[in-house]
């Protein structure tokens, strides 16, 4: 595993280093990359955790405007591309206390109430930030160079899974997928739930204030209009599109969402309520995604890959909801879902 | 004091359409437990169908209503019978981003058919100005309040006095022992859906008669605030729904008339958020005990 990420990321240097691809298709690549860290860390909150949070372009905004400020007010030009790394962190960092916020009324609520409060939280930041002048308010806020590249971008997904990855198979994921199945019954049972939910919707908008402060440094261009309702949407379809509870989903449905979306340019407006449509099929048809509680062999750790499996191909452990619905794992399953 | 006199009326009028838009998300959330999140998209599709009416077949108010209410009605039903039923006893997610996945097609497939340039509807009623003492009050004003009022009393009376409402309450108890009564569930939430999406048309029209544009995307933000009124009001609750919009309105308006407007969105989902700290079953909900 370390020596495939470490060919791909020399790839990935080197498409961005000699221009092995046109600078849209690379453009393409970063914004995959970008949208699998959101895909895969709004999957932490949304398909792990069975909680349904709305508002995940609150959190991009939060870290793509507080890196852009570093860059632009903060750093000395020159100095910029090589203290980028620290604003992506900042970013993510500013985003994750944000996301603190929203976990402590988020304990109080259960179920649809979340939403409730995350899609505020959206309209909150996103009106905020329209009334800040000092950072171009409606108009926007520009002036960023294009410091991210193909290499940041690839070093900064397979990070995030890594970490997302870690966090779900350690003792902390577990109390995730306990708080899914049956939060009264895991609570019952010494899961601390408020550490457990505090720590993974902090983890999740810290990761997606990354993926906001990459973007930023994509387009060189944000408004608070990138950051608003429709955003957050997209990113909804694109977890439950690549299935929810699976890294590997989340990997494939935010890289199939955009380059289909970039397939059907041709289509004109058409393209924009032709995906819906499929997304509708999708759900009638495939109700967990495209991967649904699947996982490639590489995103489980090693000493997870044994039993968890062989319980998986035995039928256990395979739920069918995971969406915070009934729990309906087969009688006397106690092991939460394996990988297949 | 006559400028909040004046302000209040106003609210009125905003609350009265966002209380049509509510409603319609508490009636499905009562009878199915789904947040139908493409349901502002169906008012935005209510507002075109009038304002086609209006332009194309020439028609006066009341038919335009009438006939944009019919016609979103179907539509709600043929949404409920082709993207909801089939996934009734799948997880209630798959049901929620399948809403989600409505609300966005409607929005492109309007952007695509009639484009993205901003239209106008016709002024469908006479605008008289009537004063009274002070205030400002246009045909307008009282249309849209007449008509919400009216729209909003005979839902009241449906829902609490009906053969017809009472199926929809026992629905909304128990889904499960509703057929052994002898009565179609199926038959039950199209009919909820067609009420709603209906209500929903004729918060369109009147959007549309008060505030004249109509694009693809009007109904995202909008719908989004009547989700808002019916939560604030307790989800599920119909008089709820009116109180919270009634209150959203007054709120959006105050903001608006004594604050830089660009503050209105802010203070009125930051309103919501402390409400939900302190009573997240919205004002008049009832709190669901969780039983083990």
């Amino acid at each position: 595993m370390p020596g495939l990420l470490a060919a791909a990321f020399a790839l990935a240097w080197a498409i961005a280093h000699h221009g092995w691809l046109n600078p849209y298709q690379q453009q393409i690549l970063m914004y995959v990359g970008i949208n699998v860290i959101l895909t895969a860390s709004l999957n932490l909150v949304n398909g792990y955790m069975g909680e349904f949070a709305v508002g995940h372009a609150a959190f991009m905004a939060v870290g793509a405007y507080v890196s852009s400020l570093m860059t632009v007010r903060l750093f000395p030009f020159q100095a910029a591309p090589y203290l980028f790394p620290l604003a992506l962190v900042a970013g993510g960092a500013a985003a994750g206390v944000v996301g603190l916020l929203v976990a402590f009324p988020s304990f109080r609520t259960r179920g649809d109430y979340l939403a409730i409060v995350t899609l505020a939280l959206n309209m909150i930041v996103k009106s905020a930030i329209e009334n800040v002048e000092a950072i171009g308010g409606p108009r926007g806020f520009l002036g960023m160079q294009r410091l991210t590249s193909l290499p940041w971008v690839f070093a900064s997904t397979a990070l995030a899974l890594y970490v997302l990855r870690n966090f779900i198979h350690a003792n902390l994921g577990r109390g995730v997928l306990a708080i899914r199945e049956d939060e009264v019954a895991a609570d019952l049972l010494g899961v601390d739930t408020r550490r457990v939910k505090l720590y993974a919707f902090v983890l999740s908008s810290a990761l997606a204030g990354v993926a906001g402060g990459l973007f930023a440094h994509v387009v060189q261009f944000i408004n608070p209009r990138s950051f608003d309702i429709i955003r957050s949407t997209e990113i909804l379809v694109m977890v439950y599109l690549g299935g929810i509870g699976s890294l590997a989903g989340s990997v494939i449905g935010a890289t199939f969402y955009t380059v289909a979306l970039e397939w059907l340019r041709f289509l004109g407006q058409w393209r924009l309520a032709i995906a819906p449509l499929l997304l509708v099929l999708l759900m009638i048809l495939r109700p967990t995604g495209i991967m649904g509680l699947r996982e490639f062999v590489g995103l489980v750790p090693r000493d997870e890959r044994g039993l968890r499996g062989r319980l998986a191909r035995l039928g256990y452990g395979t739920v069918d909801s995971g969406g915070g619905a009934a729990p309906s794992a087969p009688e006397g399953s106690a092991s939460p879902h394996g990988p297949a | 004091m006559q400028f909040l006199a004046q302000q209040i009326v106003n609210a009125l009028q905003l609350g009265s359409i966002y209380a049509l838009i509510a409603l319609g998300y508490t009636l499905v959330y009562g009878v199915l437990r789904l947040i139908n999140f493409a349901h502002g998209d169906i008012f935005m599709v209510g507002a075109f169908l009038a304002f086609f009416a209006a332009v194309l077949l020439d028609l006066p108010f009341v038919p335009t209503l009438l006939l944009s209410m019919a016609a979103t009605a179907l539509l709600g039903v043929l949404i409920e019978r082709f993207a909801y039923r089939p996934l009734r006893n799948a997880p209630r997610v798959s049901a929620v981003i399948t809403a989600l996945g409505v609300g966005l097609f409607l929005e492109h497939f309007t952007l695509a058919s009639v484009g993205a340039q901003p239209r106008h509807l016709p002024p469908l009623i006479e605008t008289v100005v009537y004063r009274l003492g002070p205030v400002r009050v246009t045909t307008v004003h009282l249309v849209i309040f007449i008509v919400a009022v009216v729209l909003m009393v005979v839902l009241d009376r449906i829902v609490n006095r009906s053969l017809t409402g009472m199926a929809m309450r026992a629905v909304s108890w128990d889904k499960s022992v509703v057929p052994l009564m002898g009565v179609s569930v199926d038959r039950i939430i199209a009919l909820t859906f067609a009420i709603g999406s209906g209500l929903a048309a004729a918060g369109g029209l009147l959007y549309a008669t008060a505030y004249p544009v109509i694009e693809p995307y009007m109904g995202v933000l909008v719908g989004w605030k009547a989700f808002v009124a019916a939560v604030v009001g307790g989800i599920g609750v119909i008089r709820g729904a009116m109180l919270g919009a009634y209150l959203l309105g007054m709120v959006e308006i105050l903001v608006a008339a004594y604050l830089p407007s660009t503050y209105r969105d802010f203070i009125a989902f930051g309103l919501l958020l402390i409400l939900l700290v302190f009573r997240p079953q919205g004002i008049l909900g009832r709190r669901e005990v969780q039983k083990v």
